[in-house]
């Protein structure tokens, strides 16, 4: 945990440098990819709240339709070569990032501009939404944008919002990725939140502690009867899954299902 | 609890002898009391050279490990999430430790100390941990042991207590990594080793949880409510329906000894660990240092295990059940044992009764894969029906029907010669369809019974069925497609549920 703090202090100090050198970045694949409204709620999450409520206040905030693609995150690197994965510190990103494309700035065979980009770190997806006035998602606002199915905003309770998740947990990574965009969208126009790849979330590292004064409750969650007591929302094993995927990285680990896509205060489009 | 208790007394015995370990935790050498060693099994440092530890799939079990001295002992574990089948014709996607269900059998020395390479396939979507309950410390290895996709992660351990032990995924939602299949066991042997025997096998069972019915085709999903409610879809032995029968049964000869290695992973259930015709000579259950004797059942807790061994006297099929015994003939768990040898008349009369006990996974099932293979060609065969259709039979319908179709007096009736059975054959779909109760009369004899119906078998297998008992025993009639199946399936209400 103490070296992923240090890695985000080192990270943002960084991001900061190349923000400044950089200008603004260029926000290319915002108009294929854009931000949608989220209205300000109170969510019951699965975490416990920090200040020990039942809900915690999620503000306003738009989030990209769909995860980032490798054709997206290909124009990046092309604009911020400091990603490319021959040149990435090994600080930020770990031996399999990027690896599936032939080359630093090429998909290759076999890898399609629209299927969603994986094998990126912490560090370099956040670095994507740096880039684009933008930031990855928290938790809490995750959460609240993936609870939504086709008809409701709080899906939870229903059965089969759950089962899809867990038919997609059920499936076998071996397989290729689907292109994005091919699951129904959702009350706020968003897709594929459920059923394609995993996503980073900004606060991913810190999801076991309740909160910081615990000793060592990072270690809770990982195993037996004490997870049980971390976890709120113990029916809901779909969630639970992706809670524990996130707390199993550290901020440069990557991984064959793991994407991200940004969200902006507000509701910029 | 019963690790605080040890670590309670380890931590008295260290403030009692001033110091058991040095700061950096090496031991103190000749001042580890011998106390401490006799409680705990810590028989100080590992000596020689470093051991790789031979892993076996079930239902084998790696050679003893015939060892004087402790050692350092390497075990490198590969989580792999994959899609095999659960049952015949039904797909589930597994998480394994090793690639099987269950996880690869681990044996060590007591005092060994083990240094545990888990590694997670890269193609794995999931994290996963393991949590063996032969370890003495927080979690059991869990906290240690949380594993990314594409990660290896590594700790070491003393195995300070002898028994058979379970270890597990122990990763939120624990129970969903369980009911997956991530479970397995652990021998650690007490510094002498266990007696010799001829056999030793590894059965480990556990609760599986589909969203489709028991049996029911295709690719089946993870059914979280049915998990929650302690609901099983399967009850099965090492993970698949039928994978301990016919030409996977277990083997071993009169006159031998047999070792069984017994674990239950659950998630849910607890097992009433039974083998139908033989009495347990010895179990030692989980640890324990007492011997049981002259066992009919033992119970197996989820996450538990016990060693039973039994002497085999006379020869022919011997069955495992769980002795919760729907869960045998309706969820499948069932495994075989097959004793070769001479009759032992003095013993047993050799009026055996085990057809009753077979499920039709016992059965040979190659008439069934080649009469699906010809139907899916469009070249299925009368014959080949009557040849599947008699290998279901015998699994299914004779129990009762009896497998020369004579039924039992007054009770079930005949198959055999039947006008009632030839005069519809619609009719006759529909019965084992939906089962039947009420007065019929079968060849001028009247019976008043109950057939539950059997709409768990597919429209191939009652088609199968059919098309045999209207060909066999003095029965001579035309096939039945599979086609008229499903329309009579169609055209009634088909009531939930089956029984053989």
């Amino acid at each position: 945990m103490d070296a992923v703090r240090i890695g985000r202090w080192l990270f943002a100090t960084l991001a900061a440098l190349v923000a400044a050198s950089a200008g603004a970045g260029s926000g290319s694949g915002a108009q294929q990819n854009p931000y949608l409204p989220i209205a300000a709620a109170r969510l019951r999450s699965a975490l416990p709240a920090a200040d020990g409520g039942d809900t915690v206040e999620v503000a306003r905030f738009a989030m990209q339709q769909h995860p980032v693609t490798n054709g997206e995150f290909l124009a990046f690197v092309r604009t911020h070569p400091e990603w490319q994965r021959d040149r990435a510190p090994a600080a930020f990103v770990d031996a399999d990032y990027l690896s599936h494309w032939q080359a630093p700035l090429a998909l290759g065979d076999g890898i399609e501009a629209r299927q969603p980009v994986t094998r990126v770190s912490w560090f370099a997806a956040a670095a994507y939404c740096e880039a684009q006035q933008a930031r990855l998602p928290r938790w809490t606002e995750w959460e609240l944008a993936a609870a939504a199915s086709e008809q409701q905003r709080d899906a939870r309770a229903d059965p089969a919002w759950r089962q899809r998740m867990l038919d997609w947990y059920a499936k076998p990574a071996s397989g290729a990725l689907s292109r994005v965009g091919q699951t129904p969208a959702n009350v706020y126009g968003l897709q594929d939140l459920h059923g394609l790849v995993w996503e980073w979330t900004e606060d991913a590292g810190s999801l076991m502690l309740g909160d910081d004064s615990g000793q060592n409750k990072a270690d809770l969650g990982k195993f037996c009867g004490a997870g049980a007591l971390t976890f709120k929302d113990r029916d809901n094993y779909a969630v639970m899954m992706r809670i524990a995927l996130l707390s199993s990285l550290a901020a440069r680990d990557t991984t064959r299902t793991l994407g991200f896509r940004c969200v902006r205060h507000g509701s910029q489009p | 609890m019963h690790k605080a208790i040890i670590g309670t007394a380890i931590a008295v015995l260290c403030a009692a002898t001033a110091a058991c370990t040095k700061n950096d935790g090496t031991p103190d050498g000749a001042a580890t009391t011998a106390a401490a060693s006799a409680l705990h099994g810590d028989f100080g440092p590992p000596q020689g050279e470093p051991i790789h530890a031979v892993l076996t799939s079930p239902p084998e079990v790696p050679p003893p490990v015939n060892r004087k001295y402790p050692a350092k002992v390497i075990v490198d574990l590969e989580v792999k999430e994959l899609e095999k089948d659960i049952s015949e014709g039904v797909s589930y996607t597994f998480w394994t430790f090793g690639g099987t269900v269950p996880g690869s059998f681990i044996r060590v020395r007591q005092g060994d100390t083990v240094e545990f390479h888990l590694r997670n396939a890269p193609d794995s979507k999931m994290p996963h941990n393991i949590d063996l309950h032969g370890v003495t410390g927080p979690g059991g290895g869990a906290a240690s042991s949380f594993t990314a996709p594409g990660h290896e992660s590594q700790f070491t351990f003393k195995a300070l207590n002898a028994g058979i032990f379970v270890y597990h995924c122990a990763t939120a939602p624990v129970g969903m990594h369980v009911a997956n299949g991530m479970y397995g066991l652990i021998l650690v042997e007490p510094p002498e080793g266990l007696a010799p025997v001829d056999h030793e096998y590894y059965v480990m069972q556990g609760d599986f949880y589909t969203v489709g019915k028991y049996r029911e085709h295709g690719h089946q999903e993870f059914d979280m409510q049915k998990a929650i409610d302690e609901k099983p879809t399967y009850v099965l032995f090492n993970g698949a329906e039928g994978s301990l029968v016919a030409e996977h049964a277990l083997q071993a000869k009169v006159g031998e000894t047999v070792r069984l290695y017994v674990g239950n992973g659950g998630p849910n259930l607890v097992s009433s660990f039974h083998v139908i015709g033989e009495i347990f000579d010895r179990v030692r259950q989980e640890g324990g240092s007492i011997e049981q004797h002259n066992v009919q059942t033992t119970l197996i807790p989820a996450g538990g295990a016990a060693v039973v061994e039994f002497h085999l006297d006379v020869p022919g099929s011997y069955v495992l059940v769980d002795h919760s015994i729907f869960r045998a003939f309706n969820k499948g768990a069932l495994a075989l044992l097959k004793a070769e040898g001479p009759e032992n008349k003095a013993i047993y009369s050799g009026k055996e009764a085990d057809s009753v006990y077979l499920s039709d996974k016992a059965v040979s099932a190659a008439p069934v894969a080649e009469a699906r293979a010809a139907e899916a060609s469009g070249k299925l065969t009368k014959e080949q029906q009557i040849k599947a259709g008699e290998a279901r039979f015998n699994g299914t319908c004779s129990v009762c029907h009896q497998s020369n179709g004579q039924g039992l007096p007054d009770v079930f009736p005949p198959l055999a010669a039947s006008d009632f059975l030839m005069a519809d054959k619609t009719r006759a779909i529909d019965i084992v369809l939906n089962g039947l109760s009420g007065k019929v009369t079968v060849n001028g004899k009247t019976y008043d019974s109950v057939m539950p119906p059997m709409s768990q078998l597919n429209d191939d297998e009652i088609a199968n069925i059919l098309t045999y008992v209207r060909n066999s025993w003095g029965n001579s009639g035309d096939a039945v497609s599979s086609e008229e199946v499903k329309a009579v399936r169609a055209s009634t209400k088909r009531p939930e549920g089956a029984a053989h």
